[in-house]
């Protein structure tokens, strides 16, 4: 392949992917406010459009027309600059995720992803990293105290749970043996979904799941935006298009959280119980059932989030750190060690190979240790509190 | 110094987080598919077990006699007795000393809807109706006139009875 086509081809995925990732996310907003609203029993906006699907066409018009508002003590160019931060992260992330079997063109076979980097997963923990700086810089410019607390929460909060959310990943890894998604993709998939990485590491997938949820801000652990304590947190100041970009830039953040999951605990684009999908020749059909398939699995963990956010209360700051260090971290910690010797012992001594029987081995090894997680741990002790108990 | 924080205390032994997130979302994800409550209003003004009540003291209704004529006999006892000082009567009176209004005006902004003035009116002409979709473009046209007092078709209120205070 030429330079050319691969700037060009390049350049249409990007295209591609943005395009789909932000009318992903208009239908996101939609879809928590009609969920959120069926679960209250109430019906939720619909009334614009059919069924009220052009509601995000009508929220996006009135934030365009909206006045913008600038608190005359900000830091004008920070305050400006804030939102852009946190909503570029959240789409860079989705460039190294392989979403679709490779297409089939004459040009030859394009694989579905934006970019396929060797470094794949070390690159999405760069970057998603660097999503705390848009949300701090935008409570610390607003100078506001109720944004700048919600500022500091984000990072504490986001830093406390991205080590448990690599060192749950890890795992993945060791599976993997690469770091290149493809690769994690193309491990999983085989004839049946129980080399679906979620069957040897769930444990790994369960801590992911949670730290995911704190990376971003999602209740329980939406403690940034907080409207019960802190107004709106490090959004407080912001109106119209800024306050918009904060949004998607949280729904992007959500996408691209449950295309992490998908990937490397549910098996990718792979289809389950037949391998027809993932073996040249490459056709149209392959890759658009593969593409679907991806679709419904991060269909099916946006969907989570949404019933997680309107089933959950809040937790306590104190509780929050208290989870993420004493509890996610050297929990994550341990996990990583016990799987990395189970590994080593599967692969090294008995000489497995990574198939069916390897993952259920491993799963039965996730079991034993989730029996007394939950059972011993989860009496009250998991989230009861860092501080002092009042004085008697 | 330590900040004491006052926490409740539970019974650590028997509660659980993962069994009571699990509980629910077993909840919120049955709800999601129970029947809705909410009444698709401008569609749907009542349903099976909602109906506006036939007490329901809303937009002002003058009623009126077989030649169409408004009730009223000015008698002047519903502007005397209203809390709001809403009603605007002029008094008047013909060649055969019947009386009637001149000027009858309601401002149904300043109106408390009370109902006094129905209960207070001894030739039962005005009235309080089971109505309240009253939106307009400008504030004046909230001042009703008697034309349009007599022009109003929703079914009056009833009023309270201390016999049956149930309305049954």
């Amino acid at each position: 392949m030429s330079d050319l086509a691969f700037v060009v081809i390049a350049a249409i995925k990007v295209i591609v992917v943005v395009l789909g990732l932000l009318s992903l996310v208009a239908g996101l907003t939609l879809a928590e406010r009609r969920i959120c609203a069926w679960m209250q029993d109430r019906l939720g906006p619909n009334r614009v459009g059919p069924q009220g699907l052009l509601q995000p066409a009508a929220d996006g018009l009135k934030n365009i027309l909206k006045e913008e508002t600038l608190p005359a003590q900000a830091d004008r160019l920070l305050f400006l600059l804030a939102p852009a931060i946190s909503f570029i992260p959240a789409l860079l992330t989705f460039a190294v995720i392989p979403f679709g079997a490779p297409l089939h063109t004459k040009w030859g076979d394009i694989p579905l992803v934006v970019a396929d980097l060797p470094v794949g997963f070390l690159y999405i923990l760069a970057i998603s990293s660097l999503g705390v700086y848009g949300i701090t810089l935008a409570g610390w410019s607003s100078n506001n105290k109720y944004s700048l607390l919600g500022g500091l929460r984000a990072a504490a909060q986001m830093i406390s749970y991205e080590i448990a959310m690599g060192m749950s990943a890890v795992a993945v890894l060791l599976i993997a043996g690469n770091v290149t998604l493809s690769d994690v993709v193309a491990r999983q998939a085989t004839a049946t979904p129980l080399t679906w990485n979620v069957v040897p590491l769930a444990l790994g997938f369960f801590i992911f799941l949670v730290a995911a949820f704190a990376e971003t801000n999602r209740l329980p652990f939406d403690l940034p935006e907080a409207e019960g304590e802190l107004i709106a947190g490090y959004h407080t100041e912001y109106s119209a298009m800024k306050f918009s970009m904060f949004y998607i830039a949280e729904y992007s953040n959500m996408v691209t959280a449950s295309a992490l999951m998908t990937t490397l605990f549910f098996g990718g684009w792979d289809i389950p119980f037949t391998t027809w999908d993932n073996a040249a020749p490459w056709t149209l059909l392959k890759t658009v059932a593969s593409v679907a398939m991806f679709a419904a699995k991060v269909g099916f963990f946006l969907f989570l989030y949404i019933w997680v956010r309107w089933t959950l209360p809040r937790f306590r700051y104190d509780q929050l750190m208290a989870l993420g260090w004493k509890v996610m971290l050297p929990l994550a910690l341990v996990y990583l060690t016990v799987i990395a010797s189970a590994i080593w012992y599967l692969h090294v001594q008995l000489g497995w190979g990574y198939d069916a029987r390897f993952a259920l081995a491993l799963g039965v090894v996730n079991l034993a240790l989730a029996v007394p997680l939950f059972f011993v741990l989860d009496r009250g002790r998991l989230v009861s509190g860092s501080v002092a108990r009042e004085r008697a | 110094m330590a900040v004491l924080v006052k926490v409740m205390k539970r019974p650590v032994k028997e509660t659980s987080y993962l069994r009571a997130t699990l509980k629910g979302m077993a909840l919120t994800l049955s709800h999601l598919f129970r029947p809705k409550v909410t009444m698709q209003y401008p569609e749907q003004k009542a349903t099976d077990d909602w109906t506006l009540s036939s007490r329901w003291r809303g937009t002002h209704r003058m009623l009126t006699d077989e030649q169409g004529r408004a009730k009223c006999v000015a008698c002047g006892l519903c502007p005397q007795i209203c809390p709001a000082n809403c009603i605007k009567l002029v008094p008047g009176e013909d060649e055969e000393g019947h009386r009637y209004p001149l000027i009858y005006e309601i401002d149904e902004f300043r109106c408390v809807f009370c109902g006094y003035c129905q209960e207070v009116c001894p030739e039962e002409a005005i009235h309080v109706g089971v109505h309240y979709e009253n939106s307009e473009y400008a504030r004046d046209r909230f001042v009703y006139d008697l034309e349009r007092l007599c022009a109003q078709t929703h079914p009056v209120s009833t009023l309270w009875d201390p016999a049956d205070p149930q309305g049954e």
